[in-house]
């Protein structure tokens, strides 16, 4: 068993003076619906095995499949926010192949008539020339099935090769999917990898703002195929293309794109030719192995599904339901930046921090962003860092956070009573004005109390009001942080150096 | 309708993984082409005015609400399986062409 490439590689960059590589990618999304695509078994991840199964989706003689509005909705809104024309009409076909993942023993997917065709998606791509705007065209988005789900048992790891035998759980077995497939990406050689991965980035994002899916590529509810060829520079044909299966993370998309250009390329160059097929690739070392030769299309034998009715969208629901589109993730990215006034890096953190929505509703509610962009890339990102979780499941809402950054400019806590109240927040202990009360935390704005505290710290450190007097103000931090430290920090120290001034001074 | 090659009955047999005798082939051969002979009198019969159709009666968007149903009980999934193991379904080996 090779779980390693033995291949030979040329270096990427001879790979690309010689040859330009031409992608596809088909990336299929697993729909968030409650029930399958054709019957009504629940759709639950980590499910028992087997037991969210039916006839319909076993497979058995004589169930009548029935498509779910639901799924055939997501679809529509998929193909319009990537820009397609939704087909007027459209029909199922089934697949057929011998695989027993699918226990019918065929795949009912679409084939020549998919519901959206002829889009695009705008990528931003990160260059050495700064931020470059490609536009990759969408050649089709369609609705199937997934497959259930094999384990290969009895040989020497859980992988493919050297199986004695497999175990199937059919749970997964026509879970609605969607598979968006674009047109040939040429870009310039260079580029590809990253161009790849900007793609399937940009188009997660989109998919997530639809809310049609969860789009986890670790558990598979998002899953890239890439597709890749080589023509040698100047040529205009197509070469050869593999199909690199098994990307199950953002970055693997740009690794297998950028194996796959540099072991064509070797290939190519030492005069051997690409052969069609699919390859796996492996997470550990970033490269592909072949797998099985790729069966030509009419070797499915696709023929229109006879048990399910031709969905035929009328314009109206179209309609109705491009009015439901979320504003695109791009242009909401450009628009939050200029509205906000945010540098290119500041914008970076704020999505590399998994916070910009998060931000955006704290700004909603009324608070400045610069405020609210503190504390979510601030004290919160810190705290969702040292737990290992996306800030987005931290049980703070945006509204708690504009609470606290209401209290904090109305001078009732400061950024370190703030941070106490997140730290409150976050450990179940209440919103933030029950934190401040049950935690004893807001800011003493008491004068008398802080004079009090003032006139301590004068008396135990007395050449500090000679200083002052002499003109040197900066050295009043000294009696700042005493007071600070007196009151537990609960002290404004704007207003505490203002007293100490007027103490001080008698002005 | 050209008649069917040895060569496409081998392919047939290979995408169904049934492993034909010559004499089998030729037998099934025989039996297709017959199948072959009576769809392409139907098409004889189909009119350019006679739109192509996979359904008896033209109905579209028969769909269901996204509603959970119950499900069979395991027991009667795994009943109708050769082999069971695990609470999953269990079969041969699969993946001799996936090793060309």
């Amino acid at each position: 068993m090779t779980t390693t490439s033995r291949d030979a590689l040329m270096s990427f960059e001879d790979a690309i003076a010689t040859f330009d590589p031409v992608m596809g990618l088909e990336v299929h999304v697993e729909l968030n619906t409650h029930t399958k695509m054709f019957c009504g078994c629940p759709t639950a991840f980590g499910a028992a095995p087997n037991t969210q199964v039916c006839p319909v989706c076993l497979g058995l003689p004589g169930a009548l499949p029935v498509v779910n509005e639901k799924a055939v909705e997501s679809a529509i809104r998929i193909g319009l926010a990537l820009g397609c024309s939704i087909a007027p009409w459209s029909r199922f076909a089934r697949k057929n192949y011998f695989y027993p993942d699918m226990p019918k023993d065929f795949q009912t997917s679409q084939y020549d008539e998919p519901i959206a065709f002829d889009g695009a998606l705008d990528i931003v791509v990160e260059t050495d020339d700064g931020p470059q705007s490609i536009t990759v065209g969408i050649e089709r988005a369609h609705m199937e099935e997934d497959t259930g789900k094999i384990s290969h048992l009895g040989g020497a790891t859980g992988r493919i090769h050297g199986a004695d035998y497999s175990l199937i759980d059919y749970n997964r077995a026509g879970v609605p999917l969607i598979e968006i497939v674009t047109k040939p990406i040429e870009v310039v050689p260079a580029l590809a990898p990253a161009v790849a991965r900007a793609y399937v980035t940009e188009l997660r994002e989109l998919i997530v703002a639809l809310g049609v899916s969860d789009a986890h590529m670790h558990q598979g509810s998002m899953r890239v195929d890439a597709n890749l060829s080589l023509k040698p520079r100047g040529r205009s044909e197509f070469g050869t293309r593999t199909e690199t299966k098994n990307v199950n993370s953002i970055r693997s998309v740009e690794r297998a794109v950028r194996f796959e250009i540099q072991r064509q390329a070797a290939v190519l160059s030492s005069g051997g030719t690409i052969v069609q097929e699919t390859r796996h690739f492996h997470e550990n070392d970033g490269s592909t192995t072949s797998g099985r030769v790729k069966e030509e299309a009419e070797d499915y034998r696709y023929f229109p599904e006879p048990d399910l009715t031709p969905v035929a969208p009328d314009e109206a629901w179209v309609e109705a339901l491009r009015a439901t589109l979320p504003e695109s993730p791009l242009l909401k990215r450009a628009r939050i930046r200029q509205e906000w006034g945010l540098s290119e890096h500041d914008m970076q953190s704020l999505i590399n921090a998994g916070a910009l929505d998060l931000v955006e509703q704290t700004v909603a509610l009324g608070s400045d962003p610069a405020d609210a962009r503190k504390w979510w890339t601030g004290e919160i990102a810190r705290i969702s860092n040292e737990r290992g979780l996306d800030v987005a499941v931290l049980p703070i809402t945006p509204a708690d956070v504009n609470r606290i950054i209401v209290l904090t400019s109305e001078g009732a806590l400061n950024d370190k009573l703030a941070r106490q109240v997140i730290e409150g927040v976050l450990a179940g202990e209440g919103g933030p004005d029950e934190v401040v009360a049950s935690r004893g935390l807001a800011v003493v704005s008491d004068d008398g109390a802080l004079m009090e505290a003032i006139d301590d710290a004068l008396a135990a450190q007395p050449d500090i009001a000679d200083k002052i007097r002499d003109g040197k103000v900066q050295a009043a931090g000294a009696i700042v942080g005493a007071v600070m430290k007196a009151t537990s920090g609960k002290a404004d120290a704007a207003r505490v150096r203002e007293l100490i001034l007027e103490r001080v001074t008698g002005v | 309708m050209p008649a069917l090659h040895r060569d496409d009955i081998a392919h047939l047999a290979r995408l169904s993984r049934l492993q034909l005798t010559d004499a089998e082939r030729d037998h099934y051969g025989e039996q297709l082409e017959v199948i072959l002979a009576a769809v392409a009198r139907v098409a004889e019969v189909a009119a350019d005015d006679v739109p192509p159709t996979t359904h008896a009666v033209p109905v579209v968007n028969v769909t269901r609400p996204d509603v959970v149903v119950p499900c069979l009980p395991r027991g009667d999934v795994l009943s109708g399986a050769p082999a069971a193991e695990d609470d999953r379904f269990r079969v041969p080996r699969i993946l001799d062409e996936e090793e060309q």
